[in-house]
């Protein structure tokens, strides 16, 4: 017998912090709404710290029945939520990364109007992320992937003033739409087939099913359908265009919301998912391969931007490309690793790059930075620590976690780790060349004497909880954040920097405990698989050692570091030794330098093949065809029918009393008529 | 004795006028007087039916008649001259103040 775990407040608890910041937050003073914010948003993360330590006398996987939600004959939905090994880990992200960068909101925010409806709505991210990673079925599951859609649009559109923020929300709602769809069909097919939602009754339908038995095809399409939404809430090809334009939203906002979590839905779900996939081999081939080409192509893109959170956004599209590699060559646990030290790295990389861009008054173009190194020196050394962790360099968590995912797909296919292989190059580079840029060289910016005219709208009075002096220390005006700031930086850091040795493989001397963890979730569908090796060969050597042994695995981790380390020399060389390279390079590239540097065109394709012929065609048929020929024009022309009409009876009342009289007369002699003539008959 | 359609014929003739009177004329006197004939001539088919049919009801009807005459001669004629003390005029179209 299981402890009751009282699961249902972990989602619960953001949510009342949401309510009461939303409903009474406009009246509160701004501390106690951070205080609201911070309490609810905690008490959240240390349910799940009390959880995780019963977690090991739990008989897993532990559902937690609250009510029940929908019941139609043999089909069931419950509330209902479901822990075990992955929604634990997930859970601990959520709630842990969410509440570090809820103190750094704080900071961040202190100085932003409508400072209580951000938290509401981080609080409400908070919940609906946490619904999605606990609910026990599909259905539950999609309440939680569509509520933290909405989260994501409203604060993107935070700042809803701005119309560039404004569309950018709507352009995330629209284009997750298009994956949710597909979500939604496969929903509808689950129901058909299997006649239910739930995780462990699905599971067991699917569980005896084999790739040449009947009924692959539909786990097939499940599975792509799946992975639609999956692409819609994860960008990844060729839905991904919404997250680079998500940073309109506040800095905190990118980095918990479209950096750290919601984005990663999508591999969560995929993960979970796991026995469905394994059984359409198709399907995940397809994973793998739209993985592998997102990893690269917003790699390429990435190396081109000059806003420092746009090379960010597309630094998470491409590493979210290595988490669906990892799934698509079955190497989920991977997958959901590389997923915690991502949210670790990029979370931090996120806000330390707010730290900067607050450094610097709002500037986020990178080449109006540089030099900063010794002015904010918090930030420099946490974000070097995320940069490295992300580069991939050992014993940063990044490490291991890629390594892990890079090794997997040899296994699977040496196309795969090539291009990942190069990816992992074209990361490291892209983000040494933020790193150099952003740090080192000549400060090229015009922020001091302006940052010095706004500093004190910028947040530097007394009432700035932890606030040190920014101005006393004689550089100007760029100086590094506040406590309540660095504080969630410094442990963000600590995390990326041990984060990985969780998971230190075998090759090196480790025990990989992160996988072995996990190992009862994605090992079980092995064992009921009976066999049938072609669904996901990998898996088969899940935990232990392939035929190849250690010394291969070692060379490919060698090949991998030195991969990271060749992006860093390039990057030095280019940004450092020699800036003026990069324009020379550029140049002589030409076409191809501007292609990417237009990100491919892709906005502009998408705007031709489906937004303008969408509008073209709503304007022509929806709103002049429908709405105004049909709609508009039955009102319109029943309400001029009716004025003609009655225009025309009007002359009737002529306000002449002998008229009226003789209409009565005249009626009177109808009437008479009338009747003589009927008697008559 | 006279056949009953003469009694109604006239009766008839009495309304009609009574109607055309109503109609056409402008002085509220006349309108007055017209309406007083219209009810004369529906007292006439009254008494003649009774007298047909040997009914007493016929006779009590046009007592009633009479007597809700009287009372509106009564009314109608205060309105009257209540009207020209206002208006220093019996013509029915230029008593128009209710209208718009």
């Amino acid at each position: 017998m299981t402890p009751d775990l009282h699961l249902w407040l972990i989602p619960v608890l953001p949510l009342v912090g949401a309510a009461i910041n939303g409903f009474l937050g406009k009246k509160f003073s701004r501390q106690t709404v951070a205080a609201v914010a911070l309490l609810f948003s905690g008490a959240a993360f240390a349910m799940v710290l009390f959880v995780a330590s019963r977690f090991s006398s739990l008989t897993t996987p532990h559902v937690e029945f609250l009510a029940t939600w929908i019941r139609a004959g043999a089909f069931q939905v419950d509330f209902s939520f479901y822990l075990d090994q992955l929604s634990l880990v997930m859970l601990l992200v959520v709630t842990g990364v969410g509440f570090l960068i809820h103190i750094y909101s704080v900071g961040y925010m202190w100085e932003e109007g409508g400072f209580y409806r951000f938290f509401a709505y981080l609080n409400v991210f908070m919940f609906f992320m946490l619904t999605l990673v606990l609910a026990s079925n599909y259905l539950l599951m999609f309440i939680g992937w569509e509520g933290v859609g909405l989260a994501s649009y409203l604060l993107i559109g935070f700042w809803f003033t701005r119309d560039s923020a404004a569309s950018a929300g709507k352009k995330a709602f629209i284009v997750n739409r298009v994956g949710d769809f597909g979500f939604l069909i496969a929903l509808f097919l689950l129901i058909r087939h299997f006649g239910s939602l739930n995780f462990e009754q699905v599971f067991q339908s699917v569980a005896p099913i084999t790739p040449e038995s009947g009924g692959a095809g539909l786990l097939t399409t499940v599975g792509l359908l799946l992975m639609v939404g999956a692409a819609g809430k994860s960008a990844q090809i060729p839905l991904y265009v919404w997250l680079p334009d998500a940073m309109e939203g506040p800095t905190p906002v990118s980095a918990l919301i479209h950096a750290a979590t919601m984005v990663t839905a999508g591999v969560y779900m995929v993960s979970r998912s796991h026995v469905i996939f394994e059984r359409a081999p198709m399907a995940l081939t397809v994973v793998a391969i739209i993985g592998t080409l997102t990893a690269l192509f917003a790699a390429t893109i990435g190396i081109t931007q000059t806003d420092i959170k746009r090379v960010l956004a597309y630094s998470t599209v491409s590493q979210l490309g290595y988490m669906f590699i990892a799934c698509g060559v079955g190497a989920f646990s991977a997958a959901i690793f590389h997923l915690m030290t991502h949210a670790f790295f990029k979370g931090l990389l996120f806000l330390a790059a707010g730290s900067v861009i607050h450094a610097v008054n709002g500037e986020q173009d990178m080449r109006q930075m540089g030099g900063l190194r010794t002015k904010i020196p918090w930030t420099f050394w946490t974000m070097t620590i995320a940069t490295f962790a992300i580069a991939g360099i050992p014993p940063f968590a990044g490490f291991f976690s890629k390594d892990e995912i890079l090794w997997r797909a040899y296994q699977a296919s040496w196309v795969y780790w090539f291009i990942g292989l190069f990816t992992a190059f074209l990361t490291s580079f892209y983000m040494f060349r933020l790193w150099f840029m952003t740090f080192f060289g000549e400060y090229r910016g015009t922020a001091e004497e302006s940052h010095e005219d706004s500093a004190h709208d910028l947040a530097h009075d007394d009432t700035r909880a932890g606030a040190p002096a920014p101005h006393g220390q004689g550089h100007g005006g760029i100086h590094e954040s506040p406590r309540l700031m660095v504080i969630p930086l410094v442990m963000l850091a600590v995390l990326s920097f041990t984060g990985g040795w969780i998971g230190v493989p075998a090759s090196l001397g480790g025990s990989n405990r992160f996988e072995r963890f996990l190992g009862p979730i994605f090992h079980s569908a092995i064992v009921t698989e009976g066999g049938s090796a072609t669904a996901a060969p990998e898996k088969e050597t899940d935990g232990h050692e392939p035929q190849t042994g250690h010394g291969t695995e070692l060379l490919f981790t060698g090949i991998s570091v030195f991969a990271g380390l060749v992006g860093f020399v390039l990057a030095w060389l280019l940004y450092y030794h020699d800036p003026q390279l990069p324009q020379r390079i550029a140049a002589g590239l030409g076409g191809l330098y501007e292609a990417v540097v237009h990100k491919y065109y892709i906005d502009e394709l998408y705007a031709t093949l489906f937004v303008k012929p969408l509008i073209a065609g709503s304007a022509l048929i929806l709103w002049h065809g429908i709405d105004q020929d049909v709609i508009d024009a039955s009102v319109d022309n029943g309400a001029q029918g009716a004025n003609e009409v009655s225009d025309s009876i009007r002359h009737m009342q002529s306000g002449n009393l002998r008229s009226y009289a003789g209409w009565v007369a005249a009626g009177a002699a109808v009437v008479i008529a009338y009747m003589v003539w009927m008697g008559t008959r | 004795m006279v056949p009953i359609s003469y009694y109604l014929i006239l009766s008839g003739i009495l309304f009609a006028c009574g109607v055309t009177g109503f109609l056409i004329k402008r002085n509220i006197i006349s309108i007055f007087m017209s309406i007083e004939l219209m009810l004369n001539g529906v007292n006439l088919s009254f008494v003649a039916f009774a007298a047909q049919w040997h009914a007493l009801s016929g006779q009590i009807f046009v007592f009633f008649v009479m007597v809700v005459a009287a009372a509106e001669a009564a009314v109608g004629l205060a309105v009257i001259i209540a009207v020209y003390r206002t208006r220093e005029t019996l013509n029915v179209d230029q008593v128009d103040l209710l209208k718009l």
